[in-house]
């Protein structure tokens, strides 16, 4: 069982990073917007699994995605938090039962999930077009990069996750 | 000490997120300054590589275009060449000239952020150096930034980092053209004094004062211009020449004599 599990999330790792920088970088959609599914990686992982691994894990992420993608560490910057940001926002989602040992994300509730899902998105852009911009003159600019790039990124997230869900182990 | 490690052990999860954190903002911060982002870009091999084998599938799919694309470049060419006064006499001494030509092939481009950098697939291998200039067939496209062995980082005039002596066509009135992130088809051009008279569609080209372009290499036309805030410059919105969403085939330009011109200009800064 755990050499599934490490065999499934480095495929997903790979698949997603090959995805986003050869797919969805390239969308362009309006000439700005373009969605970062690979943020479904942090949705997907285990629950259960060690915190400083997983946090170290969204860096890497985070950084393949910047080497390919020439935008320094935002990516890993973006990661990195809400990595760390995730079993908060999961206790707001989910309230205490999460920590139980049956919890599993495939038990919970579509809006729970659409809910856990859009707060793990919309703290990754605002860090991202934060950083990215660089300065609170283009406090518009990223507001709306944010909303934008935002929807996008969460109704595809939402369509590849009822594709491939996640599997009832 | 015991306290130490207690607390080390009780925060290591913060502690690890501070410090990748920081390493992150690191490596951002950094690199906002010129050429420092020397391990952050895609023109290294595992990158260039992968992005090379994708766009040798997809460049089947606008082999049409791209064609039409040369075929108008090589027609307006002749047309030139058949229109010049002695065209019997064109001289072909390669030692005596400024500007070497080289080709290539975009394989990464991107122009939806605020600093945006383009991958082209020839690197050092085909001598292909920091600081050339890149351009199309319709105009001005950016400059080099890191070369690998086998692929090239340009940096896009769309960047904030990007600064290029542009001038208004068949004047030696020059400013530095940048990019202001809103539009990707609009460039800005700054420091025009307001004494120069300017007309909606005139012509900007690049200007003599950069040792990376030749002079007289087309950017756009002045879409609309307005006086700054001292009111004495005119900050001009520049509509470009290259349609940045759809290039293909680029032309990189090494300046033979960039090194000797940047020689020139450290010994006068030294004397100063």
């Amino acid at each position: 069982m755990t050499n599934s599990f490490y065999f499934i999330n480095a495929i997903r790792f790979a698949l997603l990073v090959l995805v986003q920088v050869l797919v969805f970088n390239r969308l362009n959609f309006f000439g700005f917007i373009n969605p970062m599914v690979y943020i479904l990686f942090l949705y997907w992982y285990p629950i259960k699994e060690n915190r400083a691994l997983f946090i170290g894990i969204g860096f890497l992420l985070g950084l393949s995605i910047d080497f390919f993608s020439d935008t320094m560490a935002l990516h890993a910057a973006s990661t990195v938090t809400i990595a760390y940001l995730r079993p908060a926002i999961m206790r707001f989602v989910f309230g205490v039962n999460y920590e139980f040992q049956s919890f599993k994300l495939s038990n919970t509730t579509r809006a729970q999930q659409i809910t856990f899902l859009a707060l793990l998105v919309i703290a990754h852009h605002v860090i991202f077009f934060t950083l990215e911009f660089f300065s609170l003159a283009n406090l518009l600019l990223i507001l709306k990069k944010v909303i934008f790039n935002g929807f996008a990124t969460l109704t595809l997230c939402l369509l590849f996750g009822s594709l491939f869900s996640v599997r009832k182990e | 000490m015991q306290q130490i490690i207690k607390f080390i052990i009780r925060y290591k999860t913060s502690l690890l997120y501070m410090l990748l954190l920081l390493i992150a903002l690191a490596f951002t911060i950094q690199s906002h300054s010129y050429h420092r982002s020397k391990y952050f870009n895609s023109a290294n091999w595992i990158t260039g590589g992968i992005y090379n084998t994708f766009n040798n599938i997809s460049v089947y799919f606008d082999l049409d275009e791209e064609n039409e694309k040369l075929l108008e470049e090589n027609r307006r060419l002749r047309y030139w060449l058949f229109n010049k006064e002695e065209n019997d006499s064109i001289e072909m001494d390669t030692t005596a000239l400024n500007y070497k030509v080289m080709s290539a092939q975009i394989i990464k481009n991107s122009y939806a952020n605020p600093n945006n950098y383009i991958t082209i697939n020839k690197g050092n291998k085909d001598s292909i150096k920091q600081d050339m200039g890149v351009i199309t067939a319709k105009g001005i496209l950016g400059i080099v930034e890191h070369t690998s062995s086998r692929y090239s980082a340009v940096q896009s005039i769309l960047n904030t980092k990007s600064n290029i002596n542009a001038k208004i066509k068949n004047t030696n009135y020059f400013g530095s053209l940048v990019w202001d992130t809103e539009r990707y088809d609009v460039v800005q051009l700054e420091d025009i004094p307001r004494l120069v008279p300017l007309l909606v569609g005139d012509t900007i080209v690049t200007g003599a004062m950069s040792s990376i372009f030749p002079e007289n290499i087309p950017i756009g036309t002045i879409k609309k211009f307005d006086l700054n805030a001292s009111k004495s410059f005119y900050s001009i919105d520049v509509e470009l020449f290259n349609d940045m969403t759809n290039v293909k085939n680029v032309y990189i330009i090494d300046n033979v004599n960039r090194t000797e011109v940047l020689q020139l200009e450290s010994e006068i800064a030294d004397d100063q």
